[in-house]
């Protein structure tokens, strides 16, 4: 009756087996393609550097006047301005101006290769139902698989640093950039996709003459909760290395610093407030023509 | 731009039949067997949508295809720019048919050769007025500068003039149909299909806007095909028409045929509320024959309603009904006037 109150399960020695050739055959491939997998990430390690170096080479007055003014062309409200700016004076006051334009650099450049790769798998996954049922279980397991499960890989190719950290970050914030984004698309009108094809619309046309645009508001939800989600990773990036905000919590951690703990997490929050605030008033702004009905 | 060459574009429906579902196909000889709608469906789970239509469009007139909702109307409308594919058939447009194009000849003749208007309007929320109506030509590729100034030819047409800027939200319905009018006609294709468009307007915004499409089919003459569920409508606008019932062609004809000799009692039950003397003309219920030149004179084409107008103001008992030379083709008077009027089996 053992089988009954214990799981017949493999063998312990078949176990250790199957986990040695894996882990054997990942570290062959590691060393085998480690190099050409540096090389074909070598663009985002610069575009990563540039962009850290821009936002820490900017004096702070001009960051603090750019940031004010992205945030009025999106949102044309004083408050949000107001507050965004008041935001970051007190960061700095507390003294992590630095910390924060690390983590704004990094957020920035997740938030493009995110927009960058998941606008057209969304696109692809809307045009297609093979490409949606393909899609979405990869989508499920990005979502809910520990980060740290897959940092490992990651760690093993590419090393600790800033690019694997990228990748890891944008594995998990993707998702809704894709799922939105074929949502959208699918959620147009079809009498308005039925006026365009009547018109003789070619399926370029389509896309961008009437499904983008309708979709515009769905994919900028999508966009906030992109940034919202790699803004939760910051503190698991900075275990492999991504300089920031994360990099302080994770000491405070580690030495039990409540103080520092408590300013840096507040930071963190405070910048995902001035991105969730200014992007979805953009996305709001972007549905105007909607608002205004005839009585 | 409102060409007023000869239009050539006719329409020809050949033998057209639609099953929905996945073997259509196979399904199509059962149907030409004469298998029945409800049949089809509860062996075979298939939907038929149309069976057997043939129609003759002639080029430059308006051909009303009307039927309630179900029979199969808005199917057909779009069996003519290939919106759906048809299962088995002919839809010949211009000498050539539609029904053999490859993808690329059927976007450039939905780009070209036809233009339509939609029961649910179907404007691009996010664009003005002015870049709804630029809308196909902007798909064709046409200059920006012409583009706007036929889209501002026609929008001012269409008594829009001022609201280009407005988006199709901030419009009342019958406003926005005037767009969807616009756009289509900017479109300066030879075929306007316009599937219930009225259908959506409340009834005096409707009438404004069949006055519109009539005033503005004595300079266009194109091709038009409208569908309604409306037979005063179908009367009015219809050279000829067509009556559709479960996806079957029941009665083809001119308006008057239709009221005066209606092929079923289906469409007898249509008929009997119509106001027959807007639709009935002089000569259909005239005595044959010379007349005598003292008569006051009626021009043939006129319908009973006015006729009566006229011979109650003139106070005569009797008229000459005259053709376009004034030479004389019969005479009516009061009584047979009324009797068309109010009998409906005075033919």
């Amino acid at each position: 009756m053992s089988w009954f109150t214990e799981f017949p399960h493999m063998s312990d020695e078949a176990l250790r087996d199957l986990r040695k050739v894996i882990d054997d055959g990942f570290r062959e491939f590691t060393r085998a393609w480690g190099g050409t997998f540096e090389t074909m990430f070598e663009p985002l390690r610069q575009f990563l550097i540039q962009s850290e170096r821009l936002m820490l080479a900017t004096p702070w007055p001009v960051m603090l006047a750019v940031v004010g003014a992205i945030a009025w062309f999106a949102s044309r409200s004083w408050k949000i301005v107001i507050g965004s700016i008041l935001t970051l004076l007190i960061i700095g006051y507390f003294d992590m101006w630095e910390d924060t334009m690390r983590t704004v650099s990094m957020i920035f450049v997740c938030t493009v290769v995110a927009i960058a790769l998941g606008i057209p798998i969304g696109i692809l996954m809307a045009r297609s139902n093979r490409m949606q049922s393909v899609m979405n279980p990869i989508l499920d397991v990005m979502q809910t698989m520990p980060s740290f499960v897959y940092l490992i890989p990651v760690v093993m190719l590419l090393g600790i640093g800033r690019v694997p950290g990228v990748i890891a970050v944008v594995i998990y914030a993707i998702p809704p950039m894709i799922r939105l984004t074929n949502l959208g698309i699918r959620l147009v009108d079809k009498d308005v996709l039925e006026a365009a094809d009547a018109f003789g619309s070619s399926s370029w046309q389509k896309l961008k003459n009437v499904q983008m645009p309708l979709a515009l508001p769905t994919i900028m939800a999508g966009i906030n909760q992109t940034i919202m989600m790699a803004l939760a990773m910051v503190v698991i990036a900075s275990m492999i290395g991504v300089q920031g905000l994360g990099q302080p919590v994770l000491r405070a951690i580690n030495n039990q610093y409540f103080t520092m703990g408590m300013f840096n997490g507040l930071a963190i929050v405070g910048i995902a407030i001035i991105f969730d605030r200014v992007s979805q008033a953009y996305g709001r702004r972007l549905q105007k023509h909607l608002e205004i009905v005839h009585g | 731009m409102a060409d007023p060459a000869i239009n050539e574009y006719g329409i020809e429906i050949r033998r057209l039949y639609k099953v929905f579902g996945p073997k259509a196909a196979e399904l199509v000889p059962l149907v030409e067997g004469g298998m029945s709608k409800t049949e089809l469906n509860e062996k075979h789970g298939h939907v038929l949508g149309l069976r057997d239509i043939n129609i003759s469009m002639p080029a430059g007139c308006i051909q009303v295809i009307m039927g309630l909702s179900g029979s199969g109307k808005s199917t057909l409308i779009r069996h003519i720019n290939r919106l759906i594919d048809p299962t088995s058939g002919e839809v010949v447009v211009g000498g050539e048919d539609v029904v053999k194009m490859t993808p690329d000849q059927l976007r450039e003749f939905r780009r070209h050769k036809t233009a339509m208007v939609f029961q649910k309007f179907a404007l691009l929320p996010h664009r003005n007025v002015l870049e709804n109506t630029v809308y196909g030509l902007e798909v064709q590729g046409v200059p920006r500068a012409k583009q706007v100034e036929t889209a501002a030819h026609w929008l001012e047409r269409v008594g829009l003039k001022g609201f280009e800027q407005k988006y199709p939200n901030q419009l009342s319905g019958g406003m926005q149909q005037r767009v969807g009018l616009a756009r289509a006609l900017t479109n300066d294709a030879p075929i306007l299909l316009m599937d219930e468009a009225f259908s959506a307007l409340d009834p005096l915004i409707r009438m404004d806007m069949q006055t519109i499409l009539l005033d503005l089919q004595k300079d266009i003459r194109k091709t038009i095909v409208f569908i309604t569920h409306d037979l005063d409508e179908a009367l009015r606008l219809g050279d000829q028409i067509a009556i559709l019932r479960d996806g079957e062609m029941v009665q083809q004809g001119t308006g008057q045929d239709i009221v005066m000799r209606p092929a079923d009692d289906y469409i007898s039950s249509f008929v009997e509320h119509v106001n027959r003397g807007k639709v009935i003309r002089v000569e259909t219920l005239m005595a044959k024959g010379p007349a005598d030149a003292a008569l006051p004179q009626l021009p043939a084409g006129t319908l009973l309603d006015e006729a009566a107008r006229r011979i109650i103001a003139s106070g005569q008992e009797r008229f000459a009904v005259v053709d376009g030379e004034g030479r004389p083709l019969g005479t009516i008077d009061m009584a047979t006037i009324n009797r068309g009027m109010f009998a409906s089996d005075a033919a």
